[in-house]
């Protein structure tokens, strides 16, 4: 065996005898720094996840969206506007767009209620005919060829056949989503012939967009053009200051844990200095010391570190991110519940590293240098 | 060969509470001796020791260890002069508590990277030349007086160094005990080693093992020969 090899082996067998021999302090100290670990990267995997849903979601976005304002409020489009659109030079297709949302009273859920755009051949449907999101099919215990009750406003029940279940990329577009064709749309929602909720644009140059904003303008008054870069911006704000908010929130609780840390990790204590004194009297070096030390270090921190960011990652893509969820979803709770995708971005992951492991082993190391630089000789006396 | 040439040892020079320990010692102490430095309390023994086990440095003088120039060493070489040379037995014996008899025997060869089973070979030897080896697995906190200071010399000789230095090694032992630690001292000349003692125990400096005795007062040599017995 390599003798530089057996030597940390040593250091590290004694480093785990020391650890055990405080394990008391250690234990309070690794459960306080898995805490803190696991909430920050519980708010950065939430944050991460709920913003690469937001991209999903958006992908197959029309690149702009023509609304109608009516006193500043958002209200339906006429149908002649479609043509007027799609003749607007650099855009490649308009098309009129139906949905809306339905409050399904049986389960308190709120679904998105939405006609396939006439290119999503694989959806299409007959009139009677439903697709369902894996939310409504667990809230309403359906299967395929079942039958999907519904009571509209004005008080009829709508009979639709299940087609299928929807499987998305984005838990976050698809689990509430529920698809119906245009007649049953129209009927369900009393909605006449010549109006959709809003127009799609498919734009043939994204840099053109702009111009093409300015043109609408002129056309069709009293319209706004919502652009899928607007849209996705807005999202990533939302979940960024609420993100930014709650680690604001947090930031006392994680001086407070440094603090802890520095003092629980970095103050010596007379047994520890006594041991040190000792294992330099019989030979150990400075480097010795401070390896052991550092192995100390390295396993408190790197331990809590990953034990944190694996409960970090069980409590957000498998229970939800229960803890979190009321503040970072905020006003609009998803009915039903959705699971996240899982994505983790490496270089988050790494700088919380670099901001937790890095601080935590400087502050066990540097006072335990002070102390093994020192003469041994105290160790005599 | 160890000789002090002029040396003193001043604890917080410049201080308020600045404190002579030893002054101009002129000393010096052959290999394959036993010898003893005894004195009152306060009177420098100890500071001596750690002068002379590399622990410390003189404030003004030279210490030679075998020729070669120790005292103005940096630290890494004093630390391999001591991990190589010399094997301490301190006053309270100082074992790791929370480690075995075993594991503290082999404590200062770690650094080493031996083999390990060469290291507890080695240990479990010299823990039965101190007859102790059926302790091995204990934990050293729950060791009596007499069975630490085995522990504390088989850890000293675990290196196999040429001195072994010995900081008042029967404080609070009885004479039965003192009598087992003389044998270990003989053991260990026999084998040609140099033992170092402080002691202000007649028990000590005046056995027959001892073959120098030096008395110390007020951090100075008073004294230096052979003790009546």
């Amino acid at each position: 065996m390599n003798t530089s090899f057996a030597r940390q082996r040593y250091l590290m067998d004694f480093t785990l005898h020391s650890m055990l021999r405080r394990k008391g302090r250690n234990l309070v100290l690794f459960t306080v720094y898995c805490l803190v670990i696991f909430i920050l990267a519980s708010v950065m995997f939430f944050g991460q996840a709920i913003r690469q849903e937001a991209k999903t979601v958006l992908a197959d976005a029309p690149e702009a969206t023509v609304q109608n304002l009516v006193m500043g409020r958002h209200a339906l489009i006429n149908a002649k506007w479609v043509p007027v659109l799609q003749n607007v030079r650099g855009v490649r297709h308009a098309e009129g767009r139906l949905w809306g949302y339905y409050y399904d009273t049986v389960n308190g859920a709120n679904y998105t209620v939405m006609v396939p755009p006439s290119g999503d051949a694989e959806h299409q449907l007959q009139p009677g005919e439903v697709i369902i999101g894996p939310g409504i099919v667990a809230n309403r215990s359906l299967i395929r060829d079942k039958y999907l009750f519904l009571r509209a406003n004005y008080g009829e029940i709508f009979r639709l056949k299940v087609k299928d279940r929807l499987s998305s990329d984005s838990a976050l577009v698809s689990a509430d989503l529920l698809l119906m064709s245009e007649p049953d749309f129209r009927k369900f929602f009393q909605l006449p012939d010549d109006v959709f909720t809003d127009i799609g644009l498919t734009i043939r140059n994204a840099r053109e967009i702009p111009t093409i904003i300015g043109k609408i303008g002129v056309r069709v008054p009293g319209s706004r053009v919502v652009t899928r870069s607007d849209i996705l911006r807005t999202y990533q704000s939302i979940f960024s200051w609420r993100e930014g908010l709650l680690l604001a929130l947090l930031g006392a609780s994680i001086v407070a844990f440094v603090i802890f840390a520095f003092d629980k990790a970095a103050g010596l204590s007379g047994e520890e200095r006594r041991e040190i004194g000792i294992l330099k009297a019989i030979g150990w070096e400075t480097s010795d010391v401070l390896a052991m030390k550092f192995w100390e270090g390295a396993l408190v921190s790197a331990g809590a570190f990953l034990l944190g960011l694996v409960l970090a990652y069980g409590h957000v893509f498998f229970f939800q991110a229960g803890l979190l969820e009321q503040v970072l979803k905020g006003w609009a709770v998803i009915y039903p519940d959705f699971h996240l995708k899982p994505h983790i971005e490496v270089l988050q992951v790494v700088t919380l590293a670099f901001f937790t492991v890095v601080p935590y082993t400087a502050a066990t190391i540097i006072p335990i240098w002070r102390a093994a630089v020192t003469d041994p000789d105290a160790v005599m006396r | 060969m160890i000789e002090l040439d002029n040396v003193s040892k001043v604890y917080n020079e410049g201080r308020v509470n600045e404190v002579f320990a030893l002054r101009d010692i002129t000393l010096k102490i052959r290999a394959d001796q036993t010898t003893v430095l005894k004195g009152p309390s306060g009177s420098g023994k100890t500071t001596l020791l750690t002068l002379i086990g590399c622990l410390s440095r003189p404030t003004v003088g030279r210490i030679h260890l075998e020729g070669k120039m120790v005292s103005g060493l940096p630290e890494k070489f004093m630390t391999e002069i001591r991990r190589e040379k010399f094997g301490f037995v301190f006053q309270r014996f100082n074992l790791v508590r929370g480690l075995t008899v075993l594991e503290n025997v082999m404590l200062p060869a770690y650094p080493l990277g031996l083999k390990y089973s060469t290291l507890r070979d080695n240990a479990e030897r010299l823990l039965g030349d101190v007859e102790i080896a059926d302790k091995a697995g204990m934990k050293v906190e729950n060791l009596s007086g007499g069975e630490a200071q085995r522990v504390a010399i088989a850890r000293a000789l675990i290196n196999n160094p040429d001195y072994v230095i010995a900081d008042e090694p029967t404080a609070n032992l009885d004479t039965r005990l003192v009598g087992e630690f003389l044998k270990i001292v003989e053991k260990l000349r026999t084998e040609g080693k140099s033992v170092i003692i402080t002691s202000h125990d007649p028990r000590i400096w005046q056995a027959d093992v001892v073959d120098r005795v030096i008395g110390m007062e007020d951090g100075r040599v008073i004294d230096d020969g052979i003790a009546a017995t």
